[in-house]
């Protein structure tokens, strides 16, 4: 069993009477050639390096590496408690776990890649709230982390993952459109309506670019991150009322593909275009790396 | 691309804060180390363009470093690098250089065993936490892998390959993939022989007792 499109991944679905997250354990049982136990169990490893990053990036106010993230995440988890905010007290508590994921990630804390370290906190953020606020026990988690991971594939596969490549919506993009197809599993959608929820993510923010300062994976990638929380949650919530993505998933994720590739390479993680290039971001790259020691050898 | 695996999408598990200028540089150090028999005394990075320009923002120096020593991509402990070496007696340092036509993420890896002897990897991180091996000492290799591997140091003669690869059937081990990299006929060769089953490190001693003008014989267990 496998699949290189939404579409091939729909029909299996169809043909078996299977849920994305059963075709995909299948598939990787198949290419890994390992059991299924062995699958989850590894599953449920990176559950829990995801859920311990949460806890790390909330934990301290401590710097990180560039010096640019102060602890924002634990400050916001920190004024929670009385719906002072225009967000819900709830909603903003996910925004601080995936904050949290990339603080973490900043001081070289340990992560799991999701699909890329610059957003690797949408996904732990998503599952965590849904994990405490539906009561889901492992299993359950590890269907969400296998719906994750076919849309992932897919994308892989027909376009890419990388803002190098793709800019920022090809990171943040496709880890909010494989979060929302996650949630839609949880809360018992179809698999259109995850690929449905997929859709909207990326049509969300196509265009996105990747324009970190001073090349980080800080500015403003932590806040992204937060973004792509808040954008998951909506199209999760939107795919689950039956609406459904005009422009079926393959074609989104070819236009998003075409959308990168024909970005100026200022804008695709170089730190020479947009946020990066504005004159404060100029100065402070240059206090970051203007006393790096490195002597001039050979 | 079709056999990716769903941690290769969900993954690695990887010490932040990027997989190319963290996870990536981990591992070079770690290939470079498994290519080394004695105790590293002393290491020298070279790193080039952006590993250079940005090693500290993103702690590729730690995570080189790290894994010389033999930490994995994530372990808690890269972060503390420098001060594991410092308490060890690993001498490290950090330079520029700069070479025409080479990757972004690039780095020389010089590790220094205490009989002075010198072994040089050169290699960078092309991203999402691959690596590329570009050089072994001076002989030019374009060398990614994901397997365990056995790396040969030889002469280059005729029939070595045969001799090598039928002592490895007779152990009914599988190749899935080999390199033969040299700069001269009959001189000095590396040949990287990829392998899918997990394989005692015993055998890289017997092959090179058992096959002549075999120099060394090195086991990359890249898990």
């Amino acid at each position: 069993m496998n699949f290189f499109s939404g579409k091939q991944l729909l029909d299996l679905c169809k043909e078996n009477n299977l849920d994305i997250w059963q075709v995909m354990l299948d598939r990787e049982i198949e290419t890994s050639g390992r059991t299924e136990d062995e699958i989850f169990a590894d599953i449920e490893h990176s559950l829990g390096v995801m859920f311990h990053s949460i806890d790390q990036g909330l934990a301290t106010y401590d710097h990180s590496l560039g010096g640019l993230l102060t602890g924002q995440s634990k400050k916001l988890y920190e004024e929670l408690g009385e719906e002072k905010f225009y967000l819900p007290d709830r909603t903003l508590k996910v925004v601080a776990y995936a904050m949290a994921v990339m603080e973490c990630n900043a001081r070289m804390g340990v992560i799991v890649a999701a699909p890329t370290a610059g957003s690797s906190g949408i996904l732990p953020a998503v599952l965590k709230d849904a994990k405490e606020t539906m009561g889901l026990d492992t299993q359950q988690l590890a269907q969400a982390f296998l719906t994750a991971g076919a849309v992932g594939l897919i994308v892989m596969h027909n376009a890419s993952i990388s803002g190098a490549k793709g800019g920022c919506q090809a990171e943040i993009g496709t880890s909010t459109a494989m979060s929302a197809a996650a949630l839609v599993q949880l809360k018992g959608g179809s698999p259109k309506q995850c690929l449905d929820a997929a859709s909207f993510a990326y049509k969300n923010i196509l265009g996105l670019a990747c324009d970190p300062i001073a090349g980080l994976v800080e500015v403003p990638c932590a806040k992204r991150n937060g973004l792509g929380v808040l954008n998951a949650m909506l199209c999760a919530d939107l795919a689950l009322l039956e609406i459904s993505s005009l422009v079926p998933f393959d074609e989104v994720v070819d236009a998003m593909y075409l959308v990168g590739i024909s970005m100026p390479a200022t804008l695709r993680e170089t730190a020479l275009g947009g946020l990066a290039a504005t004159p404060t971001a100029k100065r402070i790259e240059h206090d970051l790396f203007s006393n790096s020691e490195l002597s001039k050898g050979k | 691309m079709g056999n990716n695996s769903l941690f290769d999408v969900i993954g690695p598990v990887m010490v932040g804060p990027s997989s190319s200028h963290t996870a990536g540089a981990a591992k070079l150090g770690k290939l470079a180390r498994q290519l080394v028999h004695g105790e590293i005394v002393e290491v020298r990075f070279i790193l080039y363009d952006s590993f250079a320009r940005t090693y500290r923002g993103h702690g590729t120096g730690k995570a080189l470093l790290g894994g010389v020593m033999g930490y994995d991509l994530d372990s808690e402990e890269i972060k503390h690098a420098e001060t594991i070496a410092t308490f060890r007696g690993l001498k490290f340092s950090y330079e520029e250089g700069q070479k025409d036509g080479i990757h972004p993420n690039s780095v020389d890896i010089h590790l220094i065993e205490e009989s002075g002897k010198e072994t040089i990897l050169s290699g960078s991180s092309i991203g999402g936490g691959n690596v590329v091996i570009t050089s072994i000492n001076g002989i030019e290799t374009r060398l990614q892998t994901n397997l365990p591997a056995l790396v040969t140091h030889h002469r280059d003669r005729v029939g070595i390959l045969a001799e090598i690869t039928k002592f490895l059937a007779q152990k009914k081990l599988n190749i899935a993939g080999m390199n033969l990299y040299r700069n001269a006929a009959g001189k000095d060769a590396y040949m990287v022989v990829e392998i899918d089953q997990i394989f005692d490190e015993a055998i890289s001693q017997e092959l090179r007792d058992l096959i002549d003008d075999i120099m060394d014989v090195f086991v990359i267990e890249n898990r």
